[in-house]
């Protein structure tokens, strides 16, 4: 009960929706962090396990190196980049997109990789490009699976950001970590609100792609 | 107080302390993430529809920052190593109870209609017939939970010295000494590989009816736990 107590009262007092501080404010760097950090992270990712999961090589190095950076601690990350290279956007940008390469890579390349091949041998034999085999074929069958892995990347970054406000920077982590120092349960449990219900845009958001892009006749066999 | 493995007295432990507490603060959550996702996704397999909303239920509580978490928590459990555990616990039901699901549903229609045939009852059939087939699949997901709760401990140290490691970096931004938090990233991470390559040889030792190495032959195996998520087996 206390805890919606907290919420309704964070929502409802005037002072936090305006200025510098205010909820919209925040939310905006929040959401700039966010898709800055999905950006680079699908840039790096995408392509290298479209390659992989095509050409079916590489998945033991990618096995590895998805390992390696999921044992790198997103919080020690963090503040080591910033003790390092001091106050900015980069060293928030480093651990975001340490967190995100992993699923997005791993998912991609599975996603490509367990598709029944019949279709992709069909256009294979007749005489479609490997590029055209890629990108017509492969990946319009893969998307459900690529948006998956994407999902949860972007999930993981939007709950994540918020530590970006330790190194003081802005984001709804902002909220949670003043709280924190100013003993105002009120603040934290607003900044967690909105964190979760920043995460559950993201997921309708995902939701909608995967009804304008993916393929109706893909969608209806997995819906069968 | 000049060695790489000196600790600050303020972090009252040792090196090795810090390591064992770090290892019990991210290793029993998921222990017991594991303990609570072997029912939930016995449920989610019998009765297909409370399959979807357990995964949004999770995902919203993965949702929430850890450090939020931590902070709410301290109301009910104190600044203690219980306040950093229960979080994690939630967060590794994300991904176990997937990895159950999805292992449980890629044991063949006709291993389980053979069980049946045997008179093997569902919840033996469940104990020694599918969760052993589905053992790849639920190491795959263990990995990826292990992983994360060893990066997440460190997040502890924000409500007051519970992170274990974690602590090595508020106290490397206090005093200004980058080298207690490349101290604490290595060792995080070089943990993490530790305790992952023990979970790889503890797959194999389970599943000794496949081969070691051969990625080429687990290749069908890992084909149908992804392919668990495509129609044909959702019927």
């Amino acid at each position: 009960m206390n805890v919606l107590n907290f919420i309704q009262s964070f929502f409802s007092d005037g002072s936090h929706w305006h200025g510098y501080d205010g909820i919209p404010q925040r939310v905006w760097e929040h959401l700039q962090y966010t898709a800055g950090a999905l950006a680079i992270a699908a840039a790096v990712g995408l392509p290298i396990g479209l390659v992989t999961g095509h050409t079916g090589r590489g998945g033991n190095a990618l096995a590895f190196v998805s390992a390696g950076a999921r044992a790198l601690p997103t919080f020690g990350l963090l503040v080591l980049m910033f003790v390092w290279l001091g106050l900015g956007i980069v060293p928030v940008m480093i651990p975001l997109v340490v967190l995100a390469v992993p699923p997005i890579l791993i998912t991609t390349y599975e996603a490509i990789r367990t598709l029944d091949p019949s279709p992709v041998d069909a256009a294979r034999g007749m005489g479609m490009p490997e590029a055209k085999v890629l990108f017509q074929v492969e990946v319009p069958a893969a998307l459900p699976l690529i948006l998956s892995g994407l999902r949860s990347a972007a999930i993981q970054i939007v709950s994540t950001a918020t530590i970006a406000a330790y190194v003081s920077l802005g984001g709804v982590g902002r909220y949670i970590l003043d709280g924190l120092y100013q003993r105002n349960y009120e603040k934290v449990v607003g900044g967690a609100a909105l964190t979760a219900i920043l995460a559950l845009l993201v997921l309708v958001l995902f939701w909608a792609i995967a009804r304008v892009a993916v393929s109706p006749g893909v969608r209806r066999r997995r819906t069968v | 107080m000049n060695g790489f493995f000196d600790i600050p007295s303020d972090l009252q432990s040792s090196y090795l302390g810090l390591i064992s507490t770090h290892m019990q603060e991210a290793l029993v959550p998921v222990l017991v993430g594991l303990l609570l996702a072997l029912p939930i996704g016995l449920l989610c397999v019998r009765v297909n529809w409370i399959y979807p909303p357990v995964l949004w239920i999770t995902t919203v509580l993965y949702a929430i920052p850890s450090i939020a978490f931590f902070v709410v928590l301290i109301d009910y459990t104190g600044l203690s190593k219980t306040t950093v555990m229960i979080p994690l616990t939630l967060y590794s039901l994300v991904v176990l109870v997937p990895a159950v699901v999805d292992g449980v549903r890629s044991v063949p229609e006709e291993t389980n209609a053979a069980a049946a045939a045997m008179g093997i009852g569902s919840l033996r059939r469940y104990l020694q017939v599918q969760l052993p087939i589905a053992v790849p699949a639920i190491m795959a997901g263990l990995r990826v939970a292990t992983a994360s709760s060893i990066s997440l401990v460190s997040v502890g140290s924000l409500i007051g010295n519970q992170g274990a490691l974690g602590n090595l970096l508020t106290t490397a931004m206090l005093y200004h000494r980058p080298l207690l938090a490349v101290n604490s990233v290595v060792t995080t991470a070089v943990l993490a590989v530790l305790v992952d390559a023990v979970l790889v040889l503890l797959r194999r030792v389970l599943t000794p009816w496949q081969p070691a190495s051969g990625r080429k032959a687990a290749r069908r195996t890992s084909t149908i736990a992804g392919a668990a998520r495509t129609p044909e087996s959702v019927s």
